[in-house]
């Protein structure tokens, strides 16, 4: 295929998880600052859901504080956020009419359904609360729906793979980032400087990845931070663990060298990072410090995004 | 002007033969079901995202081309004479143009004058001698008709470079399947569905003689922000082709490449969709940034279809039109089925003092002019319109032509008041490969929306019909 095609395809998938991962993260903000001051200390949740977003510095160049509606309003629908909903809504819809050949009727409808119901949105604001959520649940939805009839509807060919791969790189970058943020809530309890208070802080994180009630069937404890950890890193069953984002990279990068008759640094580079989390345990990686490995993980990670661009998409 | 020919009543209350069923089903439909299927068709259009784009206009960067859920009907007796009219204009259209840039006998006999071509912008010195394969110039022609009688076909219009509209042709009918099947049961409507097949073959057939027994064909779009964008990823699609884009070719040693995720790999025939001009900035016009560098190289060496040819402009040019009934005889021998539009052409001192002093009836265009833009429609123009423009005719009389205003033939439509008759045109698409000569029965029916107006173009408030050949 046209490697433009498959860079949109990337993109375009990458676009809609970020739209998802950015509502997620609101709506799990919101949650918390709504408890009363004693719950969730003294910590700035706006800050940290900008932080989440990787778009802290950029903010701050515009506003001198970061509260509910600068963050819920740059997050979500400033121009000048490059990676605001807005912004991940308008480029998804832009890159799927460039490849519109490439995906099938069921993806488009979706994105461009969504495009034109949004318009509304971006014209008029969200005036009240209710607005608010009812967008953020949208915007979900769109995301649920397009991922939907991609697996429902693709062929399964290099077009797929692409798009797959878009998905589960930014799904890792996600999902570390938060836990990039929230590393220090997240130390075993010996460690642990802060208290039970810090349950909501740990649901939080886990509501922003949807994986809140995956946490209960996996363990069947009460919220333990180091679990927390687990399950984003190392639980291959969670679809948004890194392990299982990798998982996901490296059988797509096979598919596509099986069908290429080639492999190349863009398969084995993700076969390396598999392989580490593999080999993982938590305690290995609280001895290493969470901290020092997520961020190798975010470096790591899009290095991949780096080699796969230079292997195929351009 | 004279009352227009109504293409489904007869003066005096009858209805012509092809109209008779949609009348009666017209007759038991409540307006009511009509709108809300009108309602349901745009809501359609805009899903599937069927839009178009006007330049020059920032508020609305993707429209919607109004369309009308009226079909618009011919007898299958009509069709045949049509189509063989066009088959043999698009004959004569080819074998003008390997003519002029080749032998000339056409000027040696002075069927054209010498300057007409020499000094026209849209001429193409670098295709002089050049072999084309399969000597095909236009693969793709949309020929513009009207009619004004019960008789004739009347061409309007050739255009011979880039036609666009056959994704309306496709979808109307799509759209009109899935709202009106009761309305399909009850006519014989020839398919227009193989069209894409139809194109397919047609591009295939025309590959160079290095290409592969397989040869790879992609469409070249100049990309999103194109007003025809859509209508090039649907055909691309319905094609199973590459959409490309100038950056996704590159040329090697005089052959095409496309950059894939598995390296280069060769493309034979382009269906450019792209004009001559932005081709390669190499050749043409060097600011081009939707071309491919070296493309005409390629294309002299032999490795290259392109579809349409460079240089068909010369065919379409509205000063060149006024020839084309002699151009048909000249080079078959035969009498031109489809009639031409009575022109007068502004260069020839005779015509222009004529023109000058009939503005007020007559439709003047530029020559190199399409879209509807930039012309003069003389009875509905007021005072100051026409002696600006008699300004302009004045100062470069060789940039137009004049015509009268025909009363194109009226359909039944819907409007605010109910149905009532509007008019129309039709642009029947044909294609030209290396061994035949093939037209889906139906095209593209244009009709001007506002009452009374004659300007069927969709940048101008223009819509469009489904077109039904009735197969009797």
């Amino acid at each position: 295929m046209l490697s433009r095609t498959a860079e949109n395809l990337y993109w375009l998938a990458r676009y809609v998880e970020r739209a998802e991962y950015l509502a997620r993260t609101i709506d799990a903000t919101l949650r918390v600052t709504a408890l009363p001051a004693a719950y969730i200390g003294k910590t700035n949740e706006w800050d940290s859901a900008l932080l989440t977003a990787g778009v802290a510095a950029s903010f701050y160049q515009q506003y001198e504080e970061a509260n509910e509606n600068n963050v819920v309003d740059y997050l979500s629908f400033s121009q000048s956020n490059p990676s605001s909903i807005r912004n991940c809504i308008e480029a998804a819809r832009l890159n799927s009419r460039s490849v519109r050949t490439a995906l099938t009727s069921e993806m488009w409808d979706t994105i461009n359904s969504a495009w034109i119901e949004l318009q509304e949105v971006w014209s008029k604001g969200t005036s009240t609360r209710e607005d608010l959520a009812k967008f953020l649940r949208f915007v979900q939805e769109t995301s649920l729906r397009f991922d939907g009839s991609a697996y429902r509807t693709m062929l399964r060919n290099d077009a797929y793979w692409f798009s797959r791969l878009g998905l589960h790189l930014e799904r890792a970058d996600n999902t570390a980032r938060i836990l990039d943020v929230k590393y220090h809530v997240l130390l075993p309890e010996e460690e642990h400087v802060g208290g039970p208070l810090d349950f909501y802080q740990w649901s939080s994180i886990l509501r922003s990845v949807s994986a809140l009630t995956a946490y209960h069937w996996v363990y069947r404890e009460t919220l333990k931070p180091w679990l927390v950890a687990d399950l984003l890193i190392l639980n291959g069953t969670l679809p948004r663990s890194l392990a299982s984002c990798y998982d996901n990279l490296v059988r797509n990068l096979d598919q596509i060298g099986v069908a290429y008759g080639r492999q190349g640094p863009a398969q084995r580079h993700a076969r390396g990072i598999r392989n580490r989390l593999e080999h993982s345990n938590m305690n290995d990686i609280f001895q290493h410090g969470v901290h020092e490995f997520i961020q190798e993980f975010i470096a790591d990670n899009s290095r991949l995004g780096e080699i796969i661009t230079k292997q195929y998409l351009i | 002007m004279a009352v227009a020919f109504d293409e489904m009543n007869i003066p005096g209350g009858d209805l012509r033969p092809a109209y008779q069923e949609l009348a009666r089903w017209l007759k038991e439909t409540p307006p009511e079901a009509l709108e809300y299927r009108r309602q349901e068709a745009e809501l359609l259009f805009r899903r599937i995202g069927i839009t178009f784009a006007v330049y020059g206009d920032a508020e609305a960067t993707e429209r919607l081309i109004p369309f009308d859920v009226i079909p618009r009907i011919m007898s299958g007796k009509e069709w045949a004479l049509l189509e063989k009219g066009l088959k043999q204009r698009v004959r004569a259209l080819n074998m003008f143009l390997r003519d002029i840039y080749h032998g000339r006998e056409v000027l040696r006999a002075e069927i054209v004058p010498d300057d007409l071509i020499f000094q026209n912008p849209v001429f193409r010195p670098e295709m002089n001698g050049q072999q084309v394969p399969h000597d095909v110039y236009v693969h793709i022609a949309g020929i513009d008709i009207v009619r004004v009688d019960a008789n004739d076909f009347i061409v309007l219009e050739d255009n011979a470079r880039t036609p666009s509209g056959v994704s309306y042709m496709l979808e109307n009918r799509e759209i009109m399947m899935r709202l009106f099947p009761d309305l399909f049961a009850r006519h014989k409507v020839a398919p227009v569905e193989r069209y894409p097949d139809e194109l397919l073959a047609a591009l295939r057939s025309v590959a160079p003689l290095s290409a592969s027994a397989e040869p790879t064909v992609a469409l070249l779009t100049p990309g999103v922000y194109n007003s025809a964008y859509y209508e090039h990823s649907f055909l691309a699609d319905k094609l199973g082709i590459e959409l490309v884009e100038g950056r996704d070719l590159i040329v090697k040693n005089n052959e095409v490449f496309m950059r894939t995720t598995e390296g280069l790999k060769r493309v034979d025939v382009i269906y450019r969709r792209v004009d001559d001009d932005f081709l390669d900035p190499l050749t043409f016009r060097p600011d081009s940034v939707l071309g491919v560098p070296g493309l005409m190289s390629a294309y002299a060496a032999g490795n290259i279809t392109l579809a349409n040819a460079v240089g068909t402009g010369i065919a379409d040019d509205k000063a060149i039109y006024s020839y084309m009934p002699d151009i048909v005889k000249f080079y078959l021998g035969e009498e031109p089925i489809l009639k031409n539009v009575p022109t007068w052409r502004c260069r020839e001192p005779k015509d222009l003092a004529y023109v000058l002093d009939n503005l007020g009836e007559l439709v003047v265009k530029e020559v190199h002019g399409s879209g509807g833009y930039g012309m003069l429609i003389g009875p509905a123009a007021t005072k100051a319109t026409i002696e600006a423009f008699r300004e302009k005719l004045k100062r470069e009389p060789e940039g137009f032509i004049a015509q009268p205003t025909l009363a194109l033939s009226t359909c039944p439509t819907c409007t605010a008041a109910g149905l009532a008759p509007r008019h129309v045109d039709l642009r029947p698409f044909v294609l030209t490969g290396s061994k035949r000569t093939t037209i889906v029965p139906g095209g593209l029916t244009r009709v001007a929306l506002k009452e009374g107006s004659l300007v069927v173009n969709s940048s101008q408030g223009g819509g469009t019909k489904d077109t039904w050949i009735l197969d009797e």
